[in-house]
């Protein structure tokens, strides 16, 4: 049973690097202990960044990209072992270790199987070409000639394996684009519903999590944050811990504040009883004001996402013009595990092991924050509990660094407490969006105009806490290889409208500032525009009592788009009419749709919602979603299908329920109880149809299908009701209210 | 002053010193025991995700004082069984693919574990309000309830 996770047990001295070997994984110990890894290059233009080959025969992937609980590890695997023709038990995986993976980029942007993964499947190819290669030579034969099973190459009936021809040796090759990969219709194991790997040690209690992870002689670390997000720690009485048992130190740096005991109960009751005071603070503004606050901040400058024809013009000529506002909470992640790192520091050398998306970006905010050569840094991942963006772990790590420095670099973990997380992870920021649209006498949009309020911050790296507070730099530019061609502020994608249109104008105001440190949360800025431009698209069908599915394939452009909505009308069972329904009652059915092309460039998602709305209470009950996705090539069926689920429920949740309360000072809602989230009486069936196209190539299934879920929900109310919802979330005091003034 | 408090933690007599009695047990079993099933999600008795079995009943050990688990029977994760034999109900778990991160699937498998051992056949409404207190972000609920369905079937 693979273990997942390096520990410091077996450490190799190899020129004053530490290298760390693996536990329980037997066999990643072979494959470290081979002279490759000592100096095991991480150049993601070589193959041996990707790929190592053992004495045995067993195969070893170094992936950048990390599994934040999706099932990324088990995809990856099948990637390599398909592309390599050896069983998926011959391949073991480390993911996210500054000093052994290549830099692949954040895990985020659904990119992990598009990018990462063609990454690893043309390293792989390429040493599969090599092997051929060298075989061929070998048996003295052309390498036409040659049949590859099971990690051995066939001439006849001889045969050489992977492990002879370079086990525990480097391929010292540049990965090549042109390298041919598999023909799909050969696959055995990519495209199939393989198990994953790591569930039997989860269900079982044998995985270990980040917030499971030890080192010998660790310490235990809890921060105390302000009071008040800008407040001055003023006092601290360190008297007032010094009965705490196990206590250790109050570590103090600017406003960072932070105790060390030898327990995990020492430092978490030294963190409650600690007295300190902390200046007035009351910068944010008036939470019932949020709209007004976000419209009047100020614009540094416009990003313009799309820009045909004269939308303008053909605006003020439409015989019939239809405007709105769209707005979307504050969020937070909600993992369920709050974040935790280990941080320790060796004769200057630091080693995080964390569960951030992004090991080598916490390297360079870390190596900043900490005043350390970028050599001087080690990041490893370790799997936590789920996560959907940013969230807080760079910032435990970044505090678990502030606190063992304060120790003599002795191993401290820091494990934030609940209401650490809701209270101080990065939030998805509030968005707004205003549309205008004209339509001719056809009932076709002739016009159509959007302008998103959205923070600047784009793709940078949020700043960790512990540096903010403690006035240390955290590295915040962008290392070049992340900015994108496209567009530089991932806030402004999807507000372009997969549709096609004489006249369309699409702008986002990049705002100076927003209340929160912003990040990406589980399709940042495509959830916000998706909800405003598919809710609009259906007020559109509805001023011209059009059925909103029809309506959609009438501006429809896109051959994969419109099978992927005929389909969706197949498996809903969608009848055609507009809405809203008539019908009465107290219990209002309706059923609305939504559509998604993910970026305008890549995967596409189709739902339909039905719904239950409660006219007396205003409570809306999701009863099931039908979902159709298309994202190309897919790995893994069963996979896929995991994440569309995780999607639409989570999203449910967050659409009906989520939003951050906070006073002038702080967040308020800093727990379940005053942040709640989807339960189990909630939940939505789900029933998907998944198109497969083996010969495509694979997009990403992480984000895309959570952008349809507010759209489908309001429009489905819109039906049931006659109503619009357009403000997420959609309580039942908004319901009660929009009734009322219809 | 340092306590010592005694109880049985998967079939195990075990014996626990601790500074505060009044320490939660959920720190006992994962600080003091190393055990990796009971997890910490809230500490507040609101998420689920830090159940065990005591005496045979589901309880939050986040909230549940050590002494009060003095001269029990503790049942974690752990002690209901393991990769190479796992539990009915953690082997339908595995069966029915129910993880994302799983980082909620120990307080699944206990109420789920004490749900079946009362109610043979659950229906689904029944399962989802047995499981109404425990919080899953990932959104896996739907294989989860699936899972529960399998476990009954197959016990
Ligand atoms: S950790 Fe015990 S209920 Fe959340
Ligand atoms: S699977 Fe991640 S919280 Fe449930």
């Amino acid at each position: 049973m693979p273990d997942f996770v390096s520990t410091r047990r077996d450490v190799l001295k190899t020129g004053g690097a530490l290298l760390v070997t693996f536990t329980l994984a037997a066999t990643a110990c072979s494959a470290l202990a081979q002279s490759s890894a000592r100096n095991k290059t991480v150049a993601s233009d070589q193959v041996d960044a990707f790929l190592s080959i053992d004495a045995d025969g067993q195969v070893t992937v170094y992936s950048g990209k990390v599994d934040l609980g999706t099932g990324l590890r088990t995809a990856l695997t099948q990637i390599a072992a398909e592309e390599l023709d050896v069983p998926l038990d011959q391949v073991n995986l480390i993911q996210g270790d500054t000093a052994l993976t290549p830099d692949q980029g954040p895990t985020w942007g659904s990119l992990s199987i598009q990018n990462g993964g063609m990454q690893i499947r043309k390293a792989a190819a390429t040493a599969r070409k090599a092997l051929a290669e060298m075989a061929a030579q070998r048996l003295g034969v052309s390498a036409a000639g040659l049949r590859i099973e099971d990690g051995s190459i066939k001439a006849g009936d001889r045969s050489i394996s992977y492990a002879e021809l370079v086990g525990g040796s480097t391929f010292s090759l540049k990965v090549d684009k042109d390298a041919p990969v598999k023909d799909p219709a050969l696959y055995a194991i990519a495209g199939k519903s393989v198990p994953r790997v790591d569930i039997p040690p989860k269900a079982t209690g044998h995985f270990t999590y980040m917030q499971d992870f030890r080192v010998p002689g660790m310490l235990h670390g809890r921060v105390v944050r302000p009071l008040a997000i800008g407040a001055k720690l003023e006092n601290v009485d360190g008297s007032s811990v010094n009965d705490v048992p196990g206590f250790v130190k109050v570590v103090r740096e600017g406003n960072f504040l932070g105790v060390v005991a030898t327990t995990e109960w020492g430092a978490i009751q030294a963190a409650r009883k600690l007295k300190a005071t902390w200046s007035k603070w009351e910068g944010l503004p008036e939470r019932t004001h949020l709209w007004e606050h976000v419209r009047a901040t100020r614009v540094n400058s416009d990003e313009i996402s799309s820009n045909v024809g004269n939308s303008a013009n053909a605006l003020s000529d439409a015989p019939k013009r239809i405007s709105a506002t769209y707005d979307f909470a504050i969020h937070t992640h909600g993992s369920l595990g709050p974040s935790c790192a280990v941080v320790e520091i060796i004769e200057g050398k630091i080693t995080c092991w964390s569960a951030s998306q992004a090991p080598h970006r916490l390297r360079n905010q870390l190596a900043a924050m900490m005043a350390i050569p970028l050599d001087n840094v080690r990041c490893l991942y370790i799997e936590g509990s789920g996560c959907y963006g940013r969230n807080g772990h760079e910032d435990a790590a970044g505090d678990a660094a502030l606190l063992s420095r304060a120790v003599g670099g002795r191993p401290v973990r820091v494990q934030w407490m609940r209401a650490d997380e809701h209270g101080w992870d990065p939030k998805g920021p509030p968005i707004l969006v205003d549309l205008r649209a004209g339509l001719d006498r056809a009932g076709q949009v002739v016009a159509w105009e959007s302008e998103s309020f959205v923070p600047e911050d784009g793709l940078k790296p949020v700043p960790l806490v512990a540096a903010t507070l403690a006035g240390l730099p955290s590295a915040t530019e962008p290392p070049l290889q992340y900015v994108r061609a496209k567009f530089q502020n991932v806030f402004a994608e999807n507000s372009a409208i997969p549709y096609t249109l004489a006249n369309v104008k699409t702008v986002a105001h990049l705002l100076a500032e927003t209340l929160f440190r912003p990040s990406w949360i589980r399709s940042p800025g495509r959830l916000q525009s998706t909800f405003a431009n598919e809710c609009f698209m259906d007020e559109l069908a509805a001023s011209v009592e059009a059925d909103p599915l029809e309506f959609r394939l009438a501006h429809l452009d896109d051959a994969r788009g419109i099978e992927l909505l005929q389909r969706l009308t197949t498996l809903a069972k969608w009848q055609n009419r507009p809405s809203p329904q008539k019908g009465g009652g107290g219990i209002a059915q309706g059923r609305g749709i939504s559509y998604v092309k993910y970026e305008l460039g890549r995967t596409y998602v189709g739902a339909v919602a039905e719904v239950e709305v409660d006219r007396r209470t205003g409570e809306i009950s999701v009863q099931r979603f039908f979902v159709v996705h298309d994202c190309g090539q897919i790995i893994n069926p069963d996979g896929v299908k995991n994440q569309i689920e995780g999607n639409i429920i989570q999203t449910v949740s967050r659409t009906l329920k989520e939003e951050i309360l906070f006073d002038r000072s702080a967040v308020t809602s800093l727990h379940w109880a005053t942040y709640p989230i989807l339960t189990f009486p909630e939940v939505p069936d789900v029933i998907i149809e998944l198109i497969d196209r083996p010969n495509e190539r694979p997009w990403g299934a992480g984000e895309p299908a959570a952008t349809i879920v507010p759209s489908a929900i309001s429009n489905a109310v819109f039906d049931a009701l006659g109503v619009r919802l357009r403000s997420v979330p959609f309580t039942p005091v908004k319901v009660l209210a929009a009734i009322e003034g219809h | 002053m340092p306590t010592s408090v005694s109880l049985d933690v998967n079939g195990r007599a075990v014996t626990i010193e601790v500074d505060d009695p009044g320490m939660p047990l959920l720190y006992a079993l994962r600080d003091n025991l190393e055990l990796k099933g009971p997890r910490f999600g809230c500490g507040l008795g609101q998420c689920g995700t830090c159940a065990v079995l005591l005496d045979g009943e589901p309880v939050l050990s986040c909230e549940t004082p050590l002494t009060k688990a003095a001269n029990k029977k503790v049942v974690t994760l752990e002690g209901l069984g393991s990769p190479e034999q796992p539990s009915p109900v953690q082997q339908a778990f595995i069966d029915e693919q129910a993880a994302q991160c799983g980082y909620c699937l120990n307080g699944m498998i206990i109420q789920a574990t004490a749900l079946l051992a009362k109610t043979k056949n659950p229906s689904i409404p029944q399962i989802k309000k047995a499981l109404a207190d425990n919080l899953c972000r990932c959104g896996t609920h739907l294989r989860i309830i699936r899972a529960v369905q399998r476990a009954a079937r197959n016990a």
